[in-house]
C-alpha cells in the first residue's frame, strides 16, 4: 500500500499542492482527474522524488521512503514514472530504453562497453513481452509509432520493479484508439502484477472507463475520492470549475446520469 | 509597363526618436567606417600602383616548378598527420570539459561560467601564436604544431560540444532521474546518443580547419608544408612557391570535400 500523507508543495507564492492525503492499494488502478494546473503532475513528481516536497511523507508498504528532507536517488526505485511525451531516447534501441529501468546498480564500466547483466536483459525482454513489443527490441526508439513508444515507456517503468507506477497524462498526445490500447496495457499490467497505478488523466470518459477509483484534484486539493459510479456531473463541475459542457453526464456511470456506460459503448460502436 | 502606385511599408523603430534613431545609427556607423578606413590606410591609389608589381610577382611564379613536388610530398603528408592528431588531442581535451560547460548539465552556474571562460581563452589565442609558444617550449617540429592545434581546437570543440548538449531534449533525462539512474550512465545513454551526430559534424569540421591551419604552421617552425613555402620565398624561388601553393590548395580542397561528405552522411 502506498500512502501519501500531508503532501504540500509551493513554487514561490503559489501553493500547488495543499496538504494532499491519498492512498492506493497494491493492484489498484487509481485515476487522478483534474484540469491543467491543478497540481496533478507536481503530485506524481513529488511522490517519485523528481521534485522535492515541502512537507509530508510518502510511505510504501509501511516503510517511509520520502519525507520533506529526503530525495535520495535510490529512494526512487519503488516509484516508476510514465510521461506524457514518453521520454524515450530516440536514437537508442527499444531494448536499451527499457534497460534504463534496470540501470541503477549496474556497473558503469561495463555499461560503457555496452555490456549488460544477462538477467537484466532477460527481464527487460519480459517487460517488452508484456506490452507485446518483443519483436521491436532492436528497433530504434524513433522508428516506432507514438502508441508503441508509450508502450515502451510502460515496459521501462515495469522493468524498474516498482511498487507503484506513476503515469503522468500517458495518453494526452495519442489518438483515441491508441490511447485506449495503451491504457488497456497499463491496466492489465496493474491487475496481473499487483503493481499499483496512479494515472493522471484529464479526459473524464477514460477516467470513468479505466479507473477503479477516481481522485478529483482541483486547485491543489482533493475534492473527490471515490468509485467512478459515484462521480456525478455536479462533482465533475467541482473538479473543473467553470466547465460548460451540459453533455458531460453522458460519459458518467453515476446513477443519476441520463445514460449508462453500456449505452455509451453502443454509441461508440455505431 | 503600366504605372502602378507603390506604398512605403516599414514600421519606424520603436522608441521616442522614431526614424531619428535610424539616422543616428547610420551617421555613427559612417563615422566608424571612415575612422577604420583611415587606420587601415585603405587607398585605391596604392592598390592601382601596386598592380604592376603583383603582375611581376605572378609572372615569376609561372610556370610552377612541377619537379619540386618530389620535395613536397613529405611535408604535405606531415601537415595532414599534424592536423589529424591535433584534432584527436583537441577532442580528448574538450570531452571532459564540455559537460561542465553545458548550462543544463553543469553542477553549478559558477562552474559553467568558469569552464566557458577557460574554453574562450583557449579559443582566443591564434594557432600561430600558440605554435610559437610550443616551439619555444618543446623545440622545432611538428609536435609543437599538434599541440597548438589541440589547444585552440579544444576551445572551439568544447564550446560546440557544450552547445549541442544544451540543445538536447531533456525529457529522456527526466526518465533517467525518475528511475534513479546515476549521472555517468545518464550521460552515456541519455545525452551521448542525442549529441553524437552534432558532435561528429563538429569534429570533421574541425579536422578540415586543422588541415588548413597545419599548412601554415611550418612558417613558425611547427612542421608541415608551410616551412617549404616560406623558405622558397626567402630564396626568391617563386616557381617553387607556386608549387607549394598548389599543393596546399589541393590539400585544403580535399579536406573540405572529405569533411562535407562525412557530415552529409551523418545527417
Amino acid at each position: 500500500m502506498i500512502e501519501i500523507k500531508g503532501l504540500a508543495k509551493s513554487y514561490g507564492e503559489r501553493r500547488v499542492l495543499k496538504n494532499v492525503d491519498l492512498s492506493v492499494q497494491a493492484g489498484e488502478f487509481l485515476v487522478v482527474l483534474g484540469p491543467s494546473g491543478a497540481g496533478k503532475s507536481t503530485l506524481l513528481r513529488c511522490v517519485n522524488g523528481l521534485i522535492p516536497l515541502d512537507r509530508g511523507e510518502i510511505v510504501i508498504d509501511g516503510r517511509t521512503v520520502r519525507t520533506a528532507e529526503l530525495g535520495r536517488r535510490e529512494a526512487r526505485r519503488p516509484t516508476a514514472m510514465i510521461f506524457q511525451h514518453h521520454n524515450l531516447v530516440k536514437r537508442l534501441s527499444v531494448l536499451k530504453n527499457v534497460l534504463v529501468g534496470r540501470m541503477p546498480g549496474m556497473s558503469s564500466l561495463l555499461a560503457l562497453l555496452q555490456i549488460f547483466p544477462a538477467a537484466d536483459v532477460e527481464q527487460a525482454m519480459a517487460c517488452l513481452r508484456r506490452v507485446e513489443l518483443e519483436h521491436k527490441a532492436q528497433v530504434r526508439g524513433d522508428q516506432i509509432s507514438g502508441g508503441e513508444q508509450q508502450r515502451v515507456g510502460i515496459a521501462r517503468a515495469l522493468a524498474q520493479e516498482p511498487a507503484v507506477i506513476l503515469a503522468d497524462e500517458p495518453v494526452a498526445s495519442l489518438d483515441p484508439k491508441t490511447a485506449r490500447t495503451v491504457l488497456g496495457y497499463l491496466k492489465r499490467i496493474c491487475k496481473d502484477t499487483g503493481i499499483a497505478v496512479i494515472c493522471n488523466l484529464h479526459q473524464v470518459d477514460y477516467a470513468v472507463e479505466f479507473g477503479e477509483r477516481i481522485v478529483g484534484l482541483s486547485d491543489g486539493a482533493v475534492v473527490f475520492d471515490g468509485a467512478p459510479e459515484r462521480l456525478s456531473a455536479e462533482i465533475v463541475h467541482r473538479i473543473y470549475p467553470g466547465l460548460e459542457d451540459p453533455g458531460i453526464a453522458r460519459v458518467l456511470r453515476f446513477q443519476g446520469g441520463r445514460q449508462g456506460a453500456a449505452d455509451i459503448a453502443l454509441a461508440a460502436r455505431a | 509597363m503600366s504605372m502602378t502606385r507603390h506604398t512605403f511599408l516599414m514600421n519606424p523603430p520603436r522608441g521616442r526618436l522614431g526614424w531619428g534613431t535610424t539616422w543616428l545609427w547610420g551617421i555613427g556607423a559612417a563615422i566608424f567606417l571612415a575612422w577604420s578606413a583611415e587606420g587601415a590606410q585603405i587607398s585605391l591609389h596604392n592598390l592601382a600602383s601596386g598592380i604592376p608589381y603583383m603582375w611581376d610577382f605572378l609572372t615569376r611564379m609561372l610556370p610552377p616548378n612541377w619537379a619540386f613536388i618530389e620535395r613536397l610530398w613529405g611535408p604535405a603528408l606531415e601537415s595532414l598527420q599534424v592536423a589529424v592528431w591535433g584534432t584527436i588531442l583537441g577532442v580528448a581535451l574538450a570531452l571532459p570539459v564540455c559537460f561542465f560547460a553545458a548550462r543544463n548539465l553543469s553542477p553549478h552556474p559558477v562552474v559553467f561560467q568558469a569552464m566557458r571562460q577557460i574554453l574562450n581563452a583557449m579559443r582566443g589565442i591564434n594557432e600561430i601564436i600558440l605554435a610559437l609558444i610550443f616551439v619555444a617550449a618543446i623545440g622545432l617540429g611538428p609536435f609543437a604544431g599538434v599541440l597548438a592545434l589541440a589547444v585552440h581546437g579544444a576551445g572551439m570543440l568544447g564550446k560546440f560540444f557544450a552547445e549541442a548538449i544544451e540543445d538536447i531534449d531533456e525529457g529522456p533525462l527526466e526518465a533517467f532521474r525518475s528511475a534513479g539512474v546515476g549521472r555517468f550512465k545518464m550521460i552515456l545513454f541519455g545525452v551521448l546518443p542525442q549529441v553524437l551526430p552534432a558532435w561528429l559534424g563538429t569534429i570533421f569540421y574541425r579536422l578540415e580547419t586543422n588541415v588548413r591551419q597545419a599548412t601554415v604552421l611550418g612558417m613558425v617552425g611547427a612542421g608541415g608544408i608551410g616551412f617549404e613555402l616560406v623558405s622558397s620565398m626567402k630564396l626568391f624561388k617563386y616557381q617553387d612557391t607556386a608549387m607549394c601553393i598548389l599543393v596546399i590548395l589541393a590539400l585544403v580542397l580535399l579536406a573540405d570535400l572529405f569533411s562535407s561528405r562525412v557530415r552529409a552522411m551523418i545527417r
